[in-house]
């Protein structure tokens, strides 16, 4: 049952995470906005999973990764551990610079990779913002692009454990996922089509011709179109 | 949140009513409830309501009681100073002067009317807030119709010299032997804790709002000096002087005189007090919490003022867990803005990015205690220390430019927030 959330402060110390989906609660009335965070979010950010509160040394981690900048208010570095056999995530460790959406999706990110045992590589390379996000219960819509990195930091790190175990032919560019096979249009290709000014499907394929003669990739292109959108022109741009 | 007791340190985004300002207002709403248009009783008993309450502001004003015009809001004042000027005077010119600190109700409409073609100039400000009165000088020419600058923004509390930049635009005036540029200034934070006597001000139109100083929403007020040429955002009946139609909001006027009232005749002890706290919170917070930057002017501040940037750490997550502790304050952080800009009037002040975004605001008000300033400066430094703990950032305190290089971004990328400017 879902339970009637108004502003309320928890004067008690964060609850346990709880598991059950749960949609952002405060909704404004006026605006349709929402502007408040989940109970997920919430208890996330109040306390963090699987943060790195010790320095960190070398020798400890595999390997590490890095993303966002302190000017646009969002930094993320992440620490992992790898056990080579199982080709799996063992430990996932973090620090977060931003806002409570930042630190509760770095969070869960964390628990993602390491539950049941740690995650295949594989698969950690395929987690999109999205997955964060429903996870965590949703988040306001204009908090998504700016503070789901983690996925980001965490393909960096895996990138720097490619490096350092030789494993070049497994290194993925940030920004060079192919999203149609026959064209191979690169989600690059996508923003940058977005950021000339192309912001409808239309526009995009017009540039690159993407999806045309392969359909199945189009609702990942429209995805791909409005997540760039509303990075780079706002939610409202239309 | 019933039973819960807060900690309320955002005077400047509004205030608590006035228990004497709801008592006026009372019988306004139901009772003598006639429109002040009517000559029956019922509005001739709500049109002296107005009268007297003219009367009340306009003395503290020290103006006549014609010069004030009832609005909804300073919004609302700001677009009329604005727009009624630029639509009576656009025969005689097209330059508006404003600072860059000033608040959206006119940098919006100023934006509106550079598309129509008027030629806006935006002065700088000073690292500590100040606006550079020799960019004022420079910008002044004959086609220059209005200057408009705040007499404290409303972020950083900082107080700009009225009465100085009211001299240069008189002496301008007197060498074009011109009546223009008007001089407006927006005195919503400023008019609770200075003076707002509008001669000694040299203003030819200000802005004033009810709800800062404890007083109702939705009204606002305009001083128009006589002479005054502009022309009316709102069209219809020709109430008050043909310049704001509308029926008049009669339990928000007697609300606001009310408020206006009490607000002059403490002002001294208040400003006394008030920045009493402020100085003893400003004091704490830098004593106890490490690499603390001051935003705006060290002594030219309102007395209720004080914004911080506290670095490494990021805004929205302070105010989070400062509300959690029943505190509220404010943050020019971009992720607490519906744009995801940060705030215009701390990037205005020239520092790097990466202090905004750790940038809060404490506003302080009559019902301030020690004990809130207390409770904050017992929690802030422990939040502070965790959130640093969690954060990647150790930024360096004298850095001035903007740390980032552009290759640092996502992607290597302009931010969205610079990219839309170019």
């Amino acid at each position: 049952m879902k339970k009637p959330i108004v502003k309320k402060v928890n004067t008690k110390p964060a609850t346990p995470i709880k598991k059950t989906k749960q949609k952002p609660d405060v909704v404004n009335k006026f605006t349709g906005d929402v502007w408040a965070y989940s109970d997920i979010v919430r208890s996330h950010f109040f306390e963090p999973q699987n943060i790195l509160w010790e320095k960190p040394v070398d020798a400890h981690f595999d390997a590490e990764g890095v993303v966002g900048s302190p000017a646009c208010g969002d930094v993320m570095r992440v620490w992992i551990n790898i056990n080579p056999k199982k080709d799996t995530i063992t430990e996932f460790k973090w620090r977060t610079f931003g806002c409570a959406s930042a630190i509760a999706a770095t969070s869960m990110l964390s628990v993602m990779v390491t539950e049941k045992k740690g995650m295949k590589i594989d698969e950690a390379l395929t987690i999109r913002p999205q997955d964060i996000m429903k996870r965590l219960g949703g988040l306001p819509d204009r908090k998504i692009h700016c503070s789901v990195l983690g996925d980001k930091a965490l393909r960096a790190a895996i990138n720097d454990w490619f490096k350092k175990t030789k494993q070049f032919t497994r290194i993925v560019v940030e920004g060079t996922r192919v999203v149609d096979d026959n064209t191979k249009v690169t989600e690059a290709d996508i923003e940058e089509a977005v950021l000339e000014g192309a912001i409808t499907l239309e526009a995009v394929q017009k540039r690159t011709k993407v999806g045309i003669g392969n359909p199945d990739c189009i609702p990942r292109v429209e995805e791909l179109i409005r997540f760039y959108r509303e990075k780079y022109f706002g939610p409202d741009a239309k | 949140m019933a039973g819960k007791k807060h900690y309320y340190f955002d005077y400047a985004a509004t205030t608590p009513l006035d228990a004497k300002v709801l008592s006026a207002m009372m019988p306004y709403f139901a009772e003598k409830f006639g429109n002040p248009s009517n000559l029956y009783e019922l509005g001739r008993e709500a049109k002296q309501a107005i009268t007297e309450s003219t009367k009340t502001i306009t003395d503290i004003l020290g103006c006549h009681p014609d010069e004030f015009i009832y609005t909804a809001s300073a919004t609302e004042s700001d677009n009329m100073a604005i727009l009624g000027t630029a639509r009576a005077q656009k025969d005689k010119g097209n330059r508006i002067i404003i600072s860059r600190v000033e608040h959206k109700g006119i940098i919006s409409v100023c934006d509106a009317l550079r598309k129509e073609g008027f030629d806006i100039v935006e002065l700088p400000v000073e690292k500590d807030g100040l606006v550079r009165i020799s960019e004022l000088e420079k910008a002044l020419n004959d086609k220059t119709i209005l200057v408009s600058i705040t007499y404290a923004d409303s972020e950083t509390g900082t107080i700009q010299p009225i009465a100085e930049i009211g001299n240069i635009i008189k002496n301008f005036r007197t060498k074009t032997k011109s009546s223009l540029p008007y001089f407006h200034t927006d005195g919503s934070q400023a008019a609770a804790y200075l003076p707002i006597t509008v001669e000694k001000l040299g203003v030819d139109l200000m802005t004033l709002s009810a709800h800062k100083l404890y007083g109702p929403k939705g009204i606002g007020g305009l001083y128009v000096r006589r002479l005054t040429k502009i022309d009316p955002i709102l069209y219809g009946g020709g109430q008050q002087n043909r310049l704001r139609s509308g029926t008049e909001n009669v339990p928000g006027i007697v609300g606001f005189a009310q408020a206006l009232r009490i607000s002059d005749s403490t002002r001294r002890i208040r400003t006394e007090k008030t920045k009493k706290l402020r100085d003893i919170l400003e004091r704490g917070i830098f004593k106890s919490i490490p690499k603390v930057v001051l935003n705006g002017h060290k002594t030219k501040r309102l007395p209720n003022y004080l914004n911080v940037s506290i670095l490494d750490i990021e805004g929205e997550a302070i105010l989070l867990h400062l509300d959690h502790l029943g505190i509220m304050v404010n943050t020019g952080s971009a992720c607490n803005s519906q744009s995801l800009e940060p705030s215009y009037v701390l990037m205005a002040l020239g520092n790097p990015y990466e202090y905004i975004h750790g940038s809060i605001r404490f506003t302080l008000g009559k019902h301030t205690t020690t004990g809130d300033i207390n409770y904050v400066l017992k929690h802030l430094p422990i939040i502070t220390k965790k959130l640093r703990a969690i954060s990647p950032l150790n930024l360096d305190m004298n850095q001035t430019a903007s740390i980032s290089n552009l290759k640092a971004f996502i992607g290597g990328q302009t931010p969205h927030f610079l990219r839309k400017k170019k």
